[in-house]
This record gives structure tokens, C-alpha cells and sequence, in this order.
């Protein structure tokens, strides 16, 4: 069983949480610190598992993580799964975001958190892989989006046109962004497709 | 087109984001969020009515708020109300609030689960969906409650989307594993296990690890599930990789699937039916083959699901532990991972080869990849790696190669990363006593694991090192003057002080003759490390110079005059002034004799299971040290393990009374000084009593597998004996309970239980006198009768008070099926008739196993026919072989039995055949003969 799914950046700033079994607040920021300190300090080409933090189920629990740039992607698992399998499902939640927000990057994971637990959500659900195919996983997005769009498009038709107005400031934007750590263009990743 | 437009986000909350991304400071950020909190809370309790594109923003910034570290108290509502939404949109952000936010507690739940009951019953495959993933990942019991009977209703109907099928499944899956009791087994489970035959791969793939939960818990019922997924599996694997089409993944097809196939096969023995079975071997072969295959890409992805596949394949060919020639290409498949420069996969290699070094075919296999082991502790740069090497040396260790391996470990050490060093030195010790042929090779690691590695020391090392030296003479001068030359060094390690001053105290006689190790000299040594050591050692050293005075009268001057100093005698530590002043009395007015007596060498340590591998077992979880029990149940025989010559003893002689005096008792006498307060009662009294026990003691169950008389069980305090005689299918059993101490033992009861279904065996037992006087013994008659086969034994518990204090025994009485065996006589010709009658596989019971005790034909006769069965001259063909028969008379049916046991002299080992007509007899008759040879 996945027992949770962390994704923080270089700095350890959280970027997507997702837990599968119940803990406090506290608790949860304090694993997602464990997990990033254990995790950031390792070198590049070590291998990608590591026993659990003291706090996230101790030596029974395996961490399964991959770094992409600026992210690094991680999954708590009991032994029940299989490492390379994990590897592999981090490989093609990556490839759907992807896909999804066209050469994803970690602004895109900020601003969009609801979608990225979306996605999420068609591929595990209660701790357990629901699907592993990404052509699928992308219908069912697709299909939630068009269903969003058909709902926008009665209702929220006001709420856009003020949107898009406001949005036409648009050399505001790049202002308020720090650029600099955000840089995750999937084709300078390595170890992507 | 990309799935996510990023022109429609909200814009309210682009901006709330950034301005928290721009924050210069963390309280700049509680700032800006509080002011947000603030705005939304009005907003929320505002008169005017939020639409439906504010409600989802705010909710929105909550879990980004959230996600910063920062607590969200309110908003709840807001969320529930979202879930009534028709909207999809409103709906859907609704349910993600109360997934990420709400927990299984929450008094929201009710509400909660009135809008799933409402989209579950919808029909629309999108709301059902969410509404499903919402019970997945809240999980709680109320939710159990509300929809346990609905679920499977909604996994197996005919006209359910796949999409809704794969949700279900899943959240079935949790609601099973949250309130096992609620979700009901039915007519739906036959249904479930067909799902692995669904068109749909995903469908597949969700319900895999439904059935996979449900087979651990219970296998019988799902047992169909190994031929479905043995074809499954072969599909997959012999299909060409365009053949799944989406489901293959960078050129391996269903990667994913083929892996829980493997593991869900992982649950079951291997298939009895020859043509499933001769199926699974096919693909087990093909996966082997196609890891020498060219890759088809060049990606690591492509190499990672093709060796994800091969690694479970792996695993379960070491979990069947059945088929050498498979086990023996999987240990060459590991072997050249071990080198492969993927760290991944030398990770995963070594963590697989631990598992397989437990098995019997394997295990010298295992052991001819030692150097590349061994090199891999020394070289590698992830310590991951490295703690996996460490653990795979452990578990390949043996006689031959422990001198090689404790060395290596112990050179490592040295440079060992800090946070693995106290599970090796844990390690280390374990081995070093396991394999030790000779003390002074054992005394000398150790004593280097306390000078490599001294901090990581824990108490119970060097409590075992005194236990024994203290129980085997021979060491004893060697252990004196080892660590003599120890304590020389300039800088030594606290707990090196500890053994040292422990040991000369005890047998610094035996190094006194040499004028460098005098008296005066072993003392002024142990006092040169006095002031820079802790409470506790100081204590313990105090009691080694008392003893001192005993051994060597000339120091006597010299060690009164430390002890009167003020610093000992005034000293502010209540407990090192009260030892000064009792050893300074206790030396100036006890004549010699008295002190010869108080003073005298320590008695022996009762043996036990070493402390050591209980640390072990503790610090590694219960799930992690399986090998090493495996490994221990194998390799006991005739190793030291027990520490002393009595364990030897122990393990060659069928005296009872012998081997039985609680080596595994639980109730552990306080032996090893358990800390500063308790020194003092070591360094002088003998053993205490046994305290209070609550775990079963089953030592003494399977020594009387084979004859009926005996002692069952002893310790300080009592002695049980046992007298039993059978016929047919009743018997009768005699309980002598005999108090070994001269006080009386009172409100002394004995209960029987017969755990599950052998309630009714034990016909009557009359209770015993409340009263036991010291040194008197009392009897006890129980009357047994066979309703039906068994394998549990009875459980026999006593309680009695000792002097105040309530001591609790359970034992399992040696009441075995095979008690009920009627010898038959019957020659060649028939005997073979029969055996071929039992010829269905699972009326057949086989295990291979090493020899515990000597092969001797003599002892062996005499243990067949303890069993029971008639042991038949001149029907094997071979005249080593040895076959019996005869039948279990139980009341309700007779099982007849025919047994045949195969030794191979040259290899130590025996095969050991049973075919009963019942199957659960086969069974447990091999589990309980597997242990008598």
C-alpha cells in the first residue's frame, strides 16, 4: 500500500501532500520535513529507495523517490509493493502531468494544485494503484474538463470575461513570479522519456 | 491540446499565491494568510450567497493554505454543501476539500455521507466515481457502516462502467482493511476473483489488490484465484509487446499487473494442479529467459519494468523454495545484478539474495558471491546499499565463512555510517557468539567491538560477554588477561571499563601469578579509569574492588583506604555511598570465611535465548528478522549457541530433565544487572525467582512427540512430570506438579484449555489442592478423548503465589494426534498397494531437512516406533529407508496412515513422505516428525 505521496522542491517547500492513512496536522508537516531532509541530502545516481523516517512507519516502509530538476516526487510504500513498479507509477504520473499541462513545470503544480490532485486521484485512490495507463488516465481528465468547460460555459461565463479582463495585464504577472526556481522544463530532464 | 488549459485559473487565487511566493519573510507570509482567512471566514458568513465559482476559489486558497503547514478550522461547511452541488465543478472541489481535510472522526461525517449516498444511487458513472474515491480516502468506520453491503453490490453488477468498477474495488479494498468485520463475504466473492478474467485491464489492475488483501486473510475461499491469475499471467507474459496496446509500457507489456499477478501467487503454496503448475513454471522460465534478452530500448524505463517483473519472479520462486533448478538460475540472475551498474538493481539484488540464503537449496549458491558482497559493503557510496550488503553478509553467515564475515563487519565498522553502526554491532555480536568455535576468538571480537565501536555498545552486548565467560572456565583466564591488555590503552571506552572490572573481579586470580598483572597492578589500573566514569560503572567497579578483597588479601590495605576517602565514602550519589560504606564495614569485620562465602564466584548463568538477537528482533521490527529466526531454527543443532557447555549438552542428550530447564523460558531471571540500582543484588545474591509469564512455553511439547513419560517442564520453582497412556482413540494423562523450593506455593490452580475446535478432548480433570508445601508434590488425571483430528494442542496454565508473588505458567500439553495411532502390520505387496491409493497431492505431506541429532538407525527405530505406527522390515527397497503404518483412531473416523523416511547419511539430511486419508493428518503429522531427527 502507498501510504502517502509527497512532492516538495529543492528547498523542501511543499508543492502536493496527499496521505493515505490519518495524521494530525502537525504530524504530516513534520513527515514532510523528515522525508525532505532525508531525501534532499542524498547524491544524484544513489539508488532511489530508502528506509523510511522515523515518523512514516520505520523500517517496514521504504521511501521511493525520483528528482526531476526542481521536484522531487515521493512515495511512502509498505513492502507489499514492488520498488521498480513504484519507480515506474512516479514515471508515468510525471508523464501525465506532462501531458496535462504541456511540459509541466513546478508553477504549473502551484497554481493548479486542484488539477494535480485530480490527476492524482485517477491513478490512486485510498492508497492503491487504480489505473497505470496514462492514455486513460488523460481520457478521464479530459472528460472532467469538458465537463467543467460545458458548466463554465453557462454560469461561469461572468466570472471569466472579469477574469480575462484582469488578465490582460499580463507583463504584471512575470513580475510577481520568482523565476528562479522554477526552471523545470521536462526536456532538459535526463532520465524523462 | 494539453487536458489543462492554464488561461481559465482562477485569478483571484493566481494572485493570493503569488503574493505569498513573494513574501520576504515567514511572518510576512502568516501575514498575508491570516488576512486571507480573515477575508474568506467573512465571506463564508457573509449575508450575500456565494456562486459557485467564488465558493470553489475559496476552497481553493483553504488548501493551499493548508498545504503551507497552517491549520484550517472552518470551511467544512462550505465544502459539504459543495457536494449537493449539480455542478461537476462545485461537486468535485467540494469532495477534494473533504479528502485532503476531513478526517475519519470528523461529526461532519453523517452529512458527508448523505451527498454520497445521494451520488452513489445517480447513476452517473463521473459523480459515483467521486463519490467512491471519497470512502477510499476517508475510510472511517461510519462510513463502513453506511455503505460495506452497498459496494460489492456495485463491483459486480452487470451494467457497471469499468471506471466505477475499478473505484469500487478499490474502495472496497480500504473499507476491508479498515473494519474487516463489516464487509461480509457473500455470493459477490465468486464474482470478485472472476474479475481477474475482465477485458479490461484496469479493471484487472484494481481488483488485483482487492483479491491479493482478501486471499491473505482468508485462502481458502479464494483459492481459485491462483489457476485465474497463473493464466492471466501467462497471457501477459507470452504477449507480443504491441499486444496490450496501452497497457505496455516503454515496450514491456502490463508491467504493472504482471507484478501483482506475482504477488498475489506469492499468497499460495504452489499449484497442486500439475498442468497449472506446469504453466506457471513456463512463465517463470520465460521471465528468467527474456532478463538475458537484448533490451528493446535503450530508456531505464524499459529495463526498470522488465526487472520489476523479473524481481517478483524471483520472489516467488524463492517464496515456493520447491523447485532447485529455478532457484538456482534466479540466485545467477541475482549474481550478476550484484555487479550491474544500476544502483537500483544492486540494491534490489541484495535485498532479494538475503531471502534466498535461507533457503536450503540456495544457500551455498548464495555464499559463492561473498567477495562481491564484501566488496560492496567496502565500496559502495550509498549507504542504502551498503546497510543491504551488511545484511545479506548476516544472513549468508555460517561456520565456514563467520570468521571471513565477522572480520570484514568488524573493519567496516571503522568508517560505518553512524546511523546503521548499533545494528551492526548488534550484528557482529550475534554472529561472533553463534559461530564461535573456539572463546578466545569470541572474547576477542567482542572486546574489539567495544574498542571499534564502543558507543554503540548497548548494555546487552556486554552483559552476554560476562554471561559467558562467566559460564564457560576455559575462557576465563583468557578473558582476564585480554582485557587486562585492553584496559592498557590510554583512551578505552567506558563499557570496556565495565567487562574489564566485571571479569578481574571475578578471575583476576587467574592472571595474578604474573608479576605484570599483580594484584596491586590489576587494581591500580581499574582505578586509573575510576574518576572518568559514570554512576553506574563507578558502582560496578566499587563491587569489583570488594571483590578484590577477597581474592587478593595483600590489596586489602590499599582498597579500604580508597573506600574510606571522602570522596567514596561522603560521595553526594546515595547509591556509590552506600556501597563505600558497606564494602569498607563488610571488609574490617567479615572473617575470610564469611567473605569467601559472600564474596564467592559468580554461579553460573541460566541459558536463554541470547538478549542480544531480542534487541535485534526489536530494533528490526517483527516482519524484518524473519531469515534470522528462519536461519536459527535450521542451524541450532550443535552450535554454541547457548553459550555454555549445558547448551551443547542440551541439543545431543534426550534426557529430559536436561535440556528442559527453561532455556527459552520467558521469565528471565534477573541475571544481567539491569541497571545501577540492581548491581549490588547481583554482585551478591544468587538468581532470584522467576517472575510472573504470560507467554506459552511449548520447549517441552515436542520431546514427547515420541514416547509418553517425562518431565515437561522445570525452572527454579517447579518441576511438571508427565505420565500418559493411550488406547484407541482415548487416553489418559498423569500431572505431577512437584514444588522444588522449600516454601509453601498457595492458591496453586491448574487450568486446561483446548483452544478452537478441540473443545470437547479433554473429558475431565479434577482441580488440584489449593496448597503445595515445599518440596511436596501433587498429582493431577486428565482424561482425554480423540473427537476428530487436530493439530493445536491443548493448553495447560498454572498459577500459584511464591513468596507474594503471583507466578503464571502457560504449557501446550503433549497431547499430539499421533497418540492415537493403532500400529497395522502389512506386507510389501500391500503396502504399495495402499501408497498408491493415497496418490491425490494433497494427501501427501513431504519434507526435506537437516539431521538435529545423530543418524543413528538405533535411536531412529526407537523414535518411529515412539510415534506409534508399526515399523515394517523388508518393504522399501532400499534398506536405509524406513516405512510404517498404521491408523489414528478418533471417535467420529479412522485416518489411516503410511509413512516413509528417507535418510541421506552423506548429506545429513532426511526426506520425510506421509500419505494419510485425510489430508490435514498428513500435515501435521510432517510438521511434528520434521522436528524429531
Amino acid at each position: 500500500m502507498i501510504k502517502a505521496i509527497l512532492i516538495f522542491n529543492n528547498h523542501g517547500k511543499p508543492r502536493l501532500s496527499k496521505f493515505y492513512e490519518h495524521y494530525n496536522e502537525d504530524t504530516e508537516q513534520q513527515i514532510i520535513r523528515e522525508t525532505f531532509h532525508l531525501v534532499s541530502k542524498r547524491d544524484e545516481n544513489v539508488c532511489n529507495f530508502l528506509e523510511g523516517g522515523l515518523l512514516i512507519g520505520g523500517s517496514d516502509y521504504k521511501l521511493i523517490y525520483r528528482h526531476y530538476a526542481t521536484l522531487y516526487f515521493v512515495f511512502c510504500v509498505d513492502s507489499s509493493e514492488s520498488e521498480l513498479g513504484i519507480l515506474d507509477l512516479i514515471q508515468v504520473f510525471v508523464e501525465t502531468l506532462d501531458k496535462c499541462f504541456e511540459n509541466v513545470c513546478e508553477l504549473d503544480l502551484i497554481f493548479h494544485v486542484d488539477k494535480v490532485h485530480h490527476i492524482l486521484a485517477e491513478m490512486v485512490m485510498g492508497g492503491m494503484v487504480l489505473e497505470t495507463n496514462m492514455n486513460e488516465i488523460i481520457m478521464q481528465v479530459d472528460a472532467q474538463n469538458k465537463m467543467e468547460k460545458s458548466e463554465a460555459g453557462i454560469a461561469g461565463a461572468p466570472a471569466r470575461a472579469v477574469s480575462a479582463v484582469k488578465n490582460m495585464n499580463l507583463p504584471e504577472m512575470p513580475k510577481n513570479i520568482n523565476i528562479g526556481d522554477i526552471s523545470i522544463k521536462v526536456p532538459n530532464l535526463p532520465s524523462f522519456k | 491540446m494539453p487536458a489543462v488549459s492554464k488561461g481559465d485559473g482562477m485569478r483571484g487565487l493566481a494572485v493570493f499565491i503569488s503574493d505569498i511566493r513573494n513574501c520576504k519573510s515567514k511572518e510576512a507570509e502568516i501575514k498575508r494568510i491570516n488576512k486571507e482567512l480573515a477575508n474568506i471566514r467573512s465571506k463564508f458568513k457573509g449575508d450575500k450567497a456565494l456562486d459557485g465559482y467564488s465558493k470553489k476559489k475559496y476552497v481553493c486558497k483553504l488548501l493551499f493554505i493548508f498545504l503551507l503547514g497552517h491549520d484550517i478550522d472552518f470551511g467544512h461547511m462550505e465544502a459539504v454543501n459543495l457536494l449537493s452541488s449539480n455542478k461537476y465543478t462545485e461537486k468535485q472541489i467540494g469532495y477534494l476539500f473533504i479528502s485532503v481535510l476531513v478526517n475519519s472522526n470528523s461529526e461532519l461525517i453523517r452529512l458527508i455521507n448523505n451527498a454520497i449516498k445521494n451520488d452513489l444511487s445517480s447513476r452517473n458513472p463521473t459523480f459515483m466515481c467521486l463519490a467512491l474515491h471519497c470512502i477510499a480516502n476517508v475510510g472511517s468506520r461510519e462510513m463502513a457502516e453506511a455503505f460495506a453491503s452497498e459496494i460489492p453490490r456495485i463491483l459486480v453488477a452487470g451494467d457497471t462502467m469499468d471506471s466505477v468498477k475499478q473505484s469500487a474495488a478499490l474502495c472496497l479494498l480500504r473499507l476491508y482493511k479498515t473494519s474487516p468485520d463489516l464487509v461480509l463475504m457473500g455470493e459477490w466473492t465468486s464474482r470478485v476473483v472472476h474479475l481477474l478474467n475482465d477485458q479490461h485491464m484496469g479493471v484487472v489492475t484494481a481488483a488485483i489488490s482487492l483479491i491479493t488483501c482478501l486471499s491473505q486473510k482468508n485462502p481458502d475461499e479464494f483459492k481459485t484465484c491462483v489457476s485465474l491469475a497463473v493464466s492471466r499471467l501467462s497471457r501477459i507474459v507470452s504477449s507480443a509487446s504491441t499486444d496490450l496496446q496501452d497497457y505496455t509500457y516503454y515496450f514491456v507489456p502490463a508491467p504493472w499487473l504482471s507484478c501483482k499477478l506475482l504477488r498475489l501467487l506469492q499468497c499460495y503454496p504452489p499449484p497442486e494442479d500439475g498442468a497449472v503448475k506446469g504453466r506457471l513454471v513456463e512463465c517463470l522460465e520465460t521471465i528468467l529467459n527474456k532478463a538475458q534478452e537484448p533490451p528493446k530500448s535503450k530508456k531505464v524505463q524499459h529495463s526498470n519494468a522488465k526487472n520489476a517483473i523479473l524481481f517478483e519472479a524471483i520472489s516467488l520462486i524463492i517464496h515456493y523454495d520447491s523447485e532447485p533448478n529455478l532457484l538456482v538460475r534466479a540466485c545467477n540472475q541475482l549474481g550478476q545484478f550484484l555487479q550491474h551498474r544500476e544502483t537500483n538493481l544492486r540494491y534490489l539484488a541484495l535485498e532479494s539474495m538475503c531471502t534466498l540464503a535461507s533457503s536450503e537449496f540456495s544457500h551455498e549458491a548464495v555464499k559463492t558471491h561473498i567477495e562481491t558482497v564484501i566488496n560492496a559493503l567496502k565500496t559502495e557510496r550509498d549507504v542504502s546499499v551498503r546497510q543491504r550488503a551488511a545484511d545479506l553478509l548476516y544472513a549468508m553467515c555460517d561456520r565456514s565463512n563467520a570468521k571471513q564475515i565477522v572480520a570484514e563487519m568488524l573493519s567496516y565498522l571503522e568508517t560505518a555510517d553512524y546511523s546503521i553502526r548499533e545494528e551492526m554491532v548488534l550484528k557482529v555480536a550475534i554472529l561472533a557468539e553463534k559461530y564461535a568455535v573456539d572463546y578466545s576468538w569470541y572474547v576477542d571480537t567482542i572486546l574489539n567491538l567495544i574498542r571499534i565501536a564502543g558507543d554503540y555498545v548497548s548494555e546487552e552486548v556486554w552483559y552476554r560477554v560476562i554471561q559467558i565467560v562467566i559460564n564457560r572456565d576455559d575462557v576465563q583466564g583468557y578473558a582476564a588477561k585480554t582485557v587486562f591488555e585492553a584496559l592498557q590503552a590510554p583512551a578505552c571506552h567506558e563499557n570496556m571499563v565495565k567487562v574489564g572490572g566485571y571479569i578481574l573481579g571475578e578471575f583476576g586470580n587467574l592472571i595474578a601469578g604474573d608479576p605484570r598483572s599483580s594484584p596491586l597492578v590489576q587494581f591500580n589500573l581499574l582505578h586509573s579509569k575510576f574518576h572518568l566514569c559514570s554512576v553506574p560503572t563507578r558502582a560496578l567497579l566499587l563491587s569489583a574492588y570488594i571483590k578484590f578483597i577477597n581474592l587478593f588479601p595483600e590489596t586489602k590495605a590499599t582498597i579500604q583506604e580508597v573506600l574510606r576517602c571522602d570522596s567514596q565514602i561522603r560521595n553526594s550519589d546515595v547509591e556509590l555511598q552506600q556501597r563505600a560504606v558497606e564494602y569498607l564495614k563488610l571488609s574490617s569485620i567479615a572473617s575470610t570465611d564469611v567473605l569467601a562465602t559472600v564474596l564467592e564466584e559468580m554461579p553460573p548463568f541460566p541459558e536463554r535465548e541470547s538478549s542480544i538477537l531480542a534487541k535485534l528482533k526489536k530494533k528490526k521490527g517483527p516482519g524484518a528478522v524473519s531469515v534470522t529466526e528462519l536461519e536459527d531454527g535450521k542451524r541450532e543443532s550443535g552450535e554454541l549457541n547457548g553459550g555454555g557447555d549445558r547448551g551443547q549438552d542440551a541439543a545431543s542428550t534426550p534426557s529430559p530433565s536436561a535440556d528442559l530447564l527453561g532455556i527459552r523460558s520467558s521469565a528471565p531471571v534477573s541475571a544481567a544487572p539491569a541497571s545501577a540500582g540492581s548491581l549490588l543484588v547481583d554482585v551478591f545474591s544468587e538468581a532470584g525467582p522467576a517472575a510472573p509469564s504470560g507467554a506459552v512455553n511449548d520447549d517441552g511439547f515436542l520431546r514427547f512427540v515420541c514416547k509418553n513419560n517425562g518431565v515437561l517442564f522445570e525452572n527454579q520453582l517447579l518441576q511438571i512430570g508427565i505420565k500418559s497412556e493411550y488406547r484407541q482413540n482415548l487416553g489418559r494423562m498423569y500431572l505431577f506438579y512437584g514444588n522444588k523450593t522449600s516454601v509453601q506455593f498457595a492458591s496453586f490452580t491448574t487450568t486446561v484449555n483446548c483452544p478452537g475446535e478441540l473443545q470437547s478432548h479433554i473429558l475431565q480433570s479434577k482441580p488440584v489442592e489449593p496448597l503445595v508445601e515445599g518440596g511436596a508434590q501433587i498429582q493431577q488425571v486428565l482424561n482425554i478423548e480423540c473427537l476428530t483430528d487436530f493439530s493445536d494442542a491443548p493448553l495447560l496454565n498454572i498459577k500459584f503465589r511464591y513468596g507474594g508473588a503471583l507466578q503464571n505458567l502457560t504449557l501446550k500439553l503433549p497431547v499430539t494426534i499421533n497418540k492415537f495411532f493403532q500400529p497395522t502390520e502389512m506386507a510389501s505387496q500391500d503396502f504399495f498397494q495402499r501408497w498408491k491409493q493415497l496418490s491425490q497431492p494433497q494427501q501427501e505431506a513431504q519434507k526435506i531437512f537437516k539431521a538435529n541429532h545423530g543418524m543413528d538407525t538405533e535411536v531412529i527405530k526407537a523414535k518411529l516406533l515412539g510415534l506409534g505406527m508399526a515399523l515394517l522390515d523388508n518393504v522399501d527397497p532400499n534398506p536405509e529407508n524406513y516405512v510404517c503404518a498404521g491408523v489414528i483412531q478418533t471417535k467420529s473416523q479412522q485416518v489411516g496412515c503410511l509413512l516413509r523416511l528417507e535418510p541421506n547419511a552423506q548429506a545429513q539430511m532426511y526426506r520425510l513422505t506421509l500419505r494419510c486419508s485425510k489430508d490435514s493428518v498428513s500435515k501435521r503429522l510432517c510438521e511434528l516428525l520434521a522436528q524429531q531427527f
